[in-house]
């Protein structure tokens, strides 16, 4: 008697108190409709007050870059608030950098739609669209590794540049989430993404596309990324990557050969043993078809007794080091972990490039 | 049952028996909310007014309710869901009406739900058999004891930021040992009135 008796008016008590809340919320937190101002009256807009900046964009289908579902931890979603935010929270000081801060950056996560709001969000944002799509085929290319090819359905079209990314949706204990991913498939097949995604024990993201299957409906926004190519064909272009990080340079690759097939570009990659290797084969027959591509995967661990290699040895930056000579023009994009990253752009500034023609896509 | 009168109650919670300065509750946000005067008032101004008022509610809920019913055991739980609640309500009052303090607290604000002197309160006034009146004193007493033991906190790390603390000293220890000095000097009101 004594438990149901407790159990009921413990109940009963949360809510009346949840009652009481959402009663008090109602005529709190209404701040009636409020202006949404997007570069300088280039998209003027009219948003419900109380919701957070990027659930109004998202609702009115601008596309910031998101991955933690607005909880102030990626720090994807910066833009620029010209007035109307309020301060900037300690939850977001983390992510900004004094110069940003005084500039005005924001995570629109964050900031909090309560009075006319004036906003500046970059072109590339604007071009941002949400498509539906249709998984193609996929494949395994290693062990952990796997390619998922989809077929866009609405908008039936993308229009990318090579190094830039989408983020899929992925479902999640705590509702849908956004991973982001390089496109791989070339600019020439507009109709069509591919990803390479490594399986992360435990990742939201990697074990969603894993488990992937032909016909299985994908929905994801894009595409995002600030990487533009050197439209020079006599600028040399170098990508270097290690792990999984092939997807982007396989983009910029096919899309340089297809427009420009003298070019001369090199693709250095950095694996740890030859079960991680992939798409040597499909590099090494394009190497035989364009005589100025060049390719070089290295090993970094140590041969097992059944390996047979007969190419690099130790990390990639010695074989970036060992190949590449000096002042050249060149544009280099690098992607993988944060050591490698550090390790090769030291090599590629030694060899003469500035560095605001190295671009690099980091994983954290 | 005590017989002491309310404002015997009030400022003896503000004087002898500062909660935070004697019973040493509710020290998180104090640590580290202390920086700023004005940020101190603040804070203050809403713990003393969460503290009331949930005592009031808490004396309510706890006589008409759960003593009626042999609930008692369900005090912890009961009165901690009364706060939580209520502190989110403040939280839109005062993100309404004030959002320059509601930027000032940040954080701090929804932390007032797991500030132990306001449950701490609540479980006093059990325990000591406070009447309606009596609560009223004493959470409000309590309140601007909190209140007045951070600014005053506040005030000292505001003349402290220019005094040379040696190094390993700096930030939580030296706050810590003048939180302690403070204390000692707050005994020198033991003795003018006693409530238990």
């Amino acid at each position: 008697m004594i438990y149901v008796l407790s159990i009921v008016s413990f109940a009963g008590l949360t809510v009346v108190l949840s009652a009481g809340l959402i009663i008090a919320e109602r005529f709190l937190i209404n701040y009636g409709i409020c202006k949404l101002d997007i570069n300088a009256g280039e998209k003027p807009l009219e948003v419900e007050g109380g919701q957070t900046l990027l659930a109004c964009l998202y609702a009115n289908e601008i596309f910031i870059p998101s991955a933690c579902g607005g909880k102030g931890t990626c720090g994807h979603c910066k833009i620029t608030v010209l007035s109307g935010g309020g301060p900037v929270l300690p939850i977001e000081t983390p992510h900004l950098t004094r110069k940003e801060i005084r500039s005005g950056t924001r995570l629109a996560c964050q900031v909090k739609v309560r009075e006319d709001i004036y906003v500046r969000i970059p072109e590339d944002f604007l071009n941002v669209k949400l498509f539906s799509a249709t998984v193609l085929s996929t494949r395994s290319v290693t062990y952990d590794i796997k390619e998922v090819r989809v077929k866009l359905n609405d908008p039936a079209e993308i229009s990318q540049r090579p190094g830039q990314y989408v983020q899929i949706q992925a479902p999640s204990p705590d509702g849908p989430v956004f991973r982001a991913y390089s496109i791989s498939s070339a600019v020439y097949e507009p109709n069509e993404v591919e990803v390479v995604v490594r399986l992360i024990p435990g990742g939201v993201g990697s074990t969603y596309v894993h488990n992937l299957e032909v016909n299985d409906p994908v929905v994801f926004t894009g595409p995002y990324g600030e990487f533009r190519l050197n439209e020079d064909p006599s600028v040399e272009i170098v990508c270097v990557g290690g792990g999984a990080g092939m997807a982007p340079m396989k983009n910029i690759i096919y899309s340089i050969y297809d427009r420009w097939p003298e070019r001369s570009c090199w693709l250095f990659f950095g694996c740890r043993t030859t079960k991680d290797i992939f798409y040597l084969e499909e590099f090494k027959e394009l190497e035989r078809k364009h005589p100025s591509f060049h390719v070089v995967y290295a090993l970094s661990d140590d041969l097992g007794p059944d390996e047979k290699w007969d190419g690099e040895t130790g990390f990639v930056h010695l074989a970036v080091d060992k190949y590449l000579e000096s002042e050249k023009p060149r544009q280099a994009f690098l992607c993988g972990p944060p050591l490698m990253i550090e390790a090769v752009t030291r090599v590629l500034e030694e060899k003469g490039i500035r560095s605001e023609d190295i671009f690099y896509d980091e994983f954290k | 049952m005590s017989d002491t009168s309310a404002i015997v109650i009030l400022i003896a919670a503000i004087l002898t028996n500062n909660i935070l300065l004697t019973n040493f509750l509710g020290m998180c946000s104090f640590i580290a909310c202390s920086g700023q005067i004005r940020t101190a008032m603040g804070l203050g101004t809403a713990v003393t007014f969460v503290l009331t008022m949930t005592t009031m509610i808490n004396y309510c809920i706890y006589h008409f309710i759960l003593v009626p019913g042999g609930l008692e055991h369900l005090q912890f739980i009961v009165f901690i869901a009364v706060i939580a609640a209520f502190v989110q309500l403040v939280e839109m009052f005062v993100e309404r009406f004030s959002p320059k303090l509601y930027f000032a607290l940040g954080i701090f604000l929804p932390l007032i739900t797991v500030n132990c002197a306001i449950l701490g309160a609540s479980l006093f006034m059990v325990i000591r058999g406070y009447n309606f009146l009596q609560s009223v004193g004493f959470g409000f007493g309590a309140g601007i004891g909190w209140a007045l033991a951070i600014i005053l906190m506040a005030g000292l790390r505001q003349k402290m930021r220019y005094s040379n603390v040696p190094e390993p000293f700096r930030g939580v220890p030296i706050a810590m040992i003048v939180t302690c000095v403070l204390a000692m000097a707050f005994m020198g009101f033991a003795g003018m009135v006693t409530i238990q």
